[in-house]
């Protein structure tokens, strides 16, 4: 009864692991026969400054967009987690970009950003701010990205905290008060060691997500401008689909993601030892 | 009574900013592409002339078919196999299933960069490219959705398995006529998951397919709004996105409960 996942393993896991070893030592343009180059990928690897940019860049995103997230949802889910009416109605607003396209909100957001026209630089004009170049100063660009990130995904970390806040027995509160904590120090004391697993979990989901920022960049920038906004992801893209590189970007895929999964054990450790 | 008011002050302040833009979005479609940049929503001149600009220059209805049958197909194979192979994995005994379940853990751990590019090369040599098949074969299978029928299946009394056995059902019997009526919360979750996020993919369209007849939804949006046949007209893109938004948000108004356990759950992936 397993066969069908060992034929869907050997065929679309396995294969295309060993196939990415095979590449990575080979220049390709997919049309012409393979050409067998050695090390000369790594080298160029190593050398190639617009892919370490590309990685600087996703870090830049992931450093604004983790704590961002984790700010907003902790800030939402305890507000939900009071004794409120319409929670449910609530919870359903928040989570709807969760649900929509990545397209749809690039595309609304790009508007939303635009320098003169954009909703948010009128809105910003009306409270007697300036207008902020969102997208076309290479200083703004990323962070306006990972702003726009963080609106379209915190409703499911809102969610997420809301359970784990939920977990949290009474009791730990009632005998804090009795103490006479103040709320500010029943949130540092028990609140966020209690959330620990929950933290951990929306620090990992959203660094796997970050890491593979593509179509927001696709779509808004192009990964401009002067490149500040192009992730890893994209730089990959265009080196396989644009230039036909595909041993050059087996490479950097592989190089890639050795990367996200050493970041990811790091974390997890990281974190787990931190607060405990 | 003081700090009640501040949090509804601010629970309403959050549902306008998630809420706004879309409504602005929906309205800006509306009007004529001058008062587009109106905070206000809306205007004298309404008319849905931005959609039948999009209808005209893009095939969307077919898209939007294209990705109901790729979606539809995915989805009933994720939970076909998912539970297959987690029926196996929880309730028989076969050689080589330890094996079986270090493999699926570790197709989890694989970070999809790395399969990205050796599996298009693969999708290329099998003829795949600009074809359904394409856009399904490799999304067949889930590592999480067996994971997840596994460990609801643990949960179902041996005692039932036995007596449809007894009966003289077979393993695919018990598993469809015994076990998965009893699973509806995992078909739904596996199910709502694998659609979602199957719906809402766009960088493997992109990748095989080319034919504009073939792309799926949000593919063809993204292409009609950077490809310059939207010529830079803001009502006319965000016609086309809206569009794309109308199915989920039809579906989620309807089932909104299921959706957001559903998406939580994203928390047992680790």
């Amino acid at each position: 009864m397993v066969s069908p996942y060992v034929i869907y393993f050997l065929v679309f896991v396995a294969y295309p692991l060993t196939f990415s070893f095979i590449l990575i030592f080979h220049r390709w343009n997919i049309v012409t026969p393979m050409e067998f180059i050695g090390l000369k990928n790594f080298i160029r690897l190593f050398r190639d400054e617009t892919f370490f940019k590309s990685i600087i860049n996703t870090l830049i995103f992931l450093s604004i967009h983790i704590p961002l997230q984790i700010a907003v949802a902790l800030f939402f889910a305890q507000l939900l987690n009071k004794k409120i009416k319409l929670r449910g109605l609530f919870r359903s607003i928040y989570f709807l970009p969760v649900v929509v396209s990545g397209v749809v909100v690039t595309v609304l957001w790009q508007q939303m950003y635009a320098y003169e026209t954009g909703l948010i630089n009128q809105i910003l004009l009306k409270f007697g701010f300036k207008k902020i170049p969102w997208l076309v100063s290479p200083k703004f660009a990323m962070p306006s990205i990972a702003i726009m990130a963080t609106w379209k995904n915190v409703g499911l970390y809102i969610v997420l905290f809301l359970a784990g806040l939920q977990n949290i027995p009474r009791e730990l509160y009632e005998v804090a008060e009795i103490d006479g904590a103040s709320s500010f120090q029943k949130f540092l004391k028990i609140t966020l060691p209690m959330l620990n697993p929950t933290i951990v979990l929306v620090v990992v989901l959203s660094t796997i997500g970050g890491f593979s920022l593509f179509i927001e960049p696709y779509i808004m920038t192009g990964g401009g401008p002067m490149d500040s906004t192009l992730s890893a992801m994209l730089y990959i893209y265009n080196q396989a689909f644009y230039f036909n590189h595909m041993g050059y970007a087996a490479t950097l895929g592989f190089f890639f993601a050795t990367i996200i999964f050493l970041v990811v054990i790091l974390q997890r450790k990281f974190i787990e030892r931190d607060v405990y | 009574m003081k700090g009640k008011l501040l949090t509804y002050f601010f629970l309403l302040t959050g549902a306008v900013i998630f809420a706004y833009p879309f409504l602005w979005m929906v309205f800006a479609t509306l009007k004529p592409e001058i008062e587009i940049p109106n905070l206000w929503l809306l205007s004298q001149n309404m008319s849905f002339k931005n959609y039948s600009i999009v209808l005209n220059k893009i095939p969307i209805i077919r898209a939007f078919f294209n990705s109901l049958f790729v979606s539809l197909s995915i989805t009933a194979s994720v939970i076909i196999f998912g539970s297959i192979v987690g029926f196996a994995l929880s309730r028989l005994n076969f050689y080589g299933k330890n094996l079986i379940f270090m493999l699926i853990l570790f197709t989890m751990m694989i970070p999809f960069q790395i399969t990205l590019i050796p599996t298009y090369v693969l999708i290329v040599k099998l003829g795949f490219v600009d074809t359904y098949a394409g856009l399904i074969l490799p999304a067949m299978m889930s590592s999480f959705s067996i994971l997840v029928f596994r460990q609801f299946f643990l949960n179902i009394p041996q005692s039932l398995i036995e007596s449809a056995r007894i009966d003289g059902c077979n393993n695919l019997q018990i598993l469809f006529k015994v076990i998965i009526p009893l699973s509806k919360p995992a078909v739904s979750t596996v199910g709502i998951l694998t659609f979602m996020s199957s719906w809402n993919e766009v960088l493997w369209p992109l990748i095989v397919i080319r034919n504009e007849k073939l792309m799926t939804m949000p593919q063809l949006v993204t292409v009609f709004v950077l490809g310059g046949q939207a010529e830079g007209q803001l009502g006319v893109q965000l016609a086309s996105a809206t569009l794309l938004a109308l199915p989920v948000v039809i579906a989620y108004s309807f089932f909104q409960r299921y959706f957001i356990e559903s998406l939580a759950t994203t928390g047992l992936k680790e």
